[in-house]
């Protein structure tokens, strides 16, 4: 994974102002041995696209992230850092090594567009994290709830999504 | 190698997507309003013309014996053969990772233990990786040793339970109770070593809760012993007996390619022929130092996933053999004084130590700010756990990547196209187990 972090993209704009070293054309950081690119939204489709290009086949796993009460996120410099972010573990088999790709998504506008024509593995992951975090994913195949139930309103894994905000009824017991 | 951009082969897109109203109202209406709800949602081929010929809509479980637990699938069935189908889950939805993020780092294993049921050491397991990945704390070498026996035997109680709920799913009933009974071997030991039988909370950040007991060798021995005859007694009652062979040979083929598309892990990509475990490809523990054979299928079938399962009994009780041999002696937990609480002998005879146990157990321990994703190859695929931290005592995110959520994704695929009965098969050998499907 530490030789993913070393390689750099040959499509990286040039005059980058900081030494922020670049894969795929998107900031990148080792956290722990970790490789992980930090890609905007219009960037993100092309940025799992160069990846699955690049050996990067298996689509581990998507969720999102709230960070509404997270005071300590460390983004590197030239991202926006954003309430939402949308976490993708990918999985190069032959090479044997991962890659994490955290995309920032606005508060205002929770929308990404979804990888499933890419990764069709990530239908149900994208589901959940629609039904749990109120995120849409243009373009997926089947944008419905999938832990909830329907008709439920609001998506409990945000942070402002009180616990023990249900009240809970009690029926009358006859004869007291 | 690009084969994640390769679409899924099958004849239709085998995904029925149709919203759980509609696929409840196809199921209480009568008929002919079912076959008209069925042929609003579905684009049913128009060569059926014929009403009796169109397709129907049924929703199988949640309360079916065979979906294990609460799946409940609605399937397009023209006459006997499946079309299209969707698992429809949640039923056992109870917000795990919301309650994870209002628990310490000490309590996080008692919850993430309850996901997986039939392999809980597992998560425990891919929990602690993750908060010691984050601490940077080192594990002394028994305590990975005794996790590495401890999760080999899960694997193989896991097993057990496949074999046995797997036979009795195919008519060999049996097998259930066989396969219970060598589990309950197993769950004997678990339960002399962690207090319980299963939601153990015995893995903990650190290390594990407690040393392993006199005499756990022979325990371990006992069972090493017992279980290599009945694993051919198995071989006796199904992979030799010609009806099980043709309940599950051809019955749910997958090919390599689609596996990998579906995110698949585990024993459903291993029976394409992949030969992908993580403690092989990418070891963690001490798998490096143990000698075991990652069990590969050929064909992608029900038979090969069954086969395969049987064979890891095996090959896990060759590492736990390995174990006994190799244990180390030492602490059982790591000495860092900010993760373990001190010793209970200190704690008679300094009042600092007795506030530092006590701040231990209520606030809990920080651990610094940043986030982390760890995998562990549990008996269902890739258990990972996605953790982010804010230097705080409790977890600002725990996502657990549970893999019976992402393998019941290739159910539709595995059963387009076969009969019902062999839907009950197929759904049998991706072997779900609904905690974790749900969390």
């Amino acid at each position: 994974m530490a030789d993913a972090a070393a390689e750099t993209d040959d499509a990286a704009p040039e005059g980058e102002a900081s030494d922020q070293p670049m894969m795929f054309g998107v900031p990148c950081t080792d956290e722990r041995g970790q490789t992980v690119l930090y890609p905007t939204r219009e960037e993100y489709p092309d940025v799992l696209a160069l990846a699955a290009a690049d050996g990067f086949e298996l689509c581990v796993d998507l969720c999102a992230v709230d960070a509404l009460t997270n005071r300590s996120r460390v983004v590197p410099a030239g991202v926006e850092p954003e309430r939402f972010e949308v976490v993708v573990n990918l999985l190069d088999m032959r090479g044997r090594r991962r890659l994490r790709i955290r995309t920032q998504v606005p508060a205002d506008d929770p929308q990404v567009p979804s990888a499933v024509s890419l990764y069709p593995g990530t239908e149900a992951p994208e589901r959940e994290a629609a039904d749990l975090f109120g995120i849409s994913f243009s373009d997926h195949p089947d944008p419905s709830r999938i832990l909830m139930p329907p008709d439920w309103v609001g998506h409990p894994l945000r942070k402002d999504y009180a616990i023990g905000a249900i009240p809970v009824q009690f029926k009358a017991v006859e004869g007291r | 190698m690009s084969t994640a951009t390769t679409p899924v082969r099958r004849p239709a897109d085998a995904v029925l997507r149709i919203s759980e109203e509609a696929a409840l109202a196809a199921a209480v209406v009568d008929e002919t309003e079912a076959s008209t709800a069925a042929s609003d949602t579905a684009d049913v081929p128009s060569a059926q013309s014929d009403t009796a010929d169109e397709p129907m809509l049924i929703n199988m479980g949640p309360q079916h014996p065979s979906t294990h637990g609460v799946l409940r699938i609605a399937m397009e069935l023209q006459g006997e053969t499946v079309l299209r189908s969707k698992p429809i889950i949640g039923y056992l939805h109870t917000g795990m990772e919301k309650t994870a993020e209002d628990l310490t780092y000490l309590q996080g294993p008692t919850n993430v233990t309850r996901m997986d049921y039939a392999s809980p050491l597992f998560n425990e397991l891919v929990f602690c990786l993750a908060v010691e990945d984050l601490l940077g704390t080192e594990i002394p070498p028994r305590a990975t040793w005794i996790r590495m026996l401890m999760c080999e035997l899960n694997r193989m109680s896991s097993h057990l339970l496949f074999l046995a709920t797997n036979g009795m799913d195919l008519g060999a009933v049996g097998m259930m109770l066989y396969g219970w009974k060598e589990r309950e071997e197993i769950l004997r030991f678990f339960e002399s070593v962690t207090g319980l039988r299963m939601n153990h909370n015995y893995i903990r950040p650190g290390g594990v809760a407690a040393d392993l007991p006199d005499g756990w060798q022979a325990d371990v021995e006992h069972i090493l012993a017992v279980l290599p005859d009945r694993l051919e007694q198995f071989d006796t009652l199904m992979t030799g007996q010609p009806i099980w062979r043709d309940r599950t040979q051809g019955v749910g083929v997958i090919t390599a390619d689609e596996a990998i598309a579906m995110s698949a892990t585990g024993p459903l990509l291993r029976s394409t022929g992949e030969a992908w475990d993580l403690r092989r490809t990418m070891p963690y523990l001490v798998y490096d130092e143990v000698e075991f054979d990652v069990v590969v299928g050929a064909y992608g079938d029900t038979f090969d996933r069954y086969a395969i399962r049987l064979n890891e009994i095996r090959e896990s009780m060759r590492i736990v053999s390995q174990c006994l041999d190799k244990m180390p002696k030492g602490p059982y937990r790591t000495e860092d004084r900010k993760v373990t609480p001190p010793p209970r002998a200190r704690i008679d005879e300094s009042m600092e130590a007795l506030i530092h146990h006590f701040k231990i157990f209520t606030e809990g321990f920080r651990v610094p700010p940043g986030e982390t994703y760890v995998a562990v190859e549990s008996p269902r695929g890739e258990l990972g756990c996605y953790l982010v931290s804010d230097g705080g005592p409790k977890p600002q995110r725990v996502h657990i990547r549970a893999p019976s959520f992402v393998n019941l994704q290739s159910l539709p695929h595995l059963m387009y196209g076969g009969l019902i009965a062999d839907a009950i098969a197929v759904i049998s050998s991706v072997d779900p187990i609904m905690g974790e499907v749900d969390r």
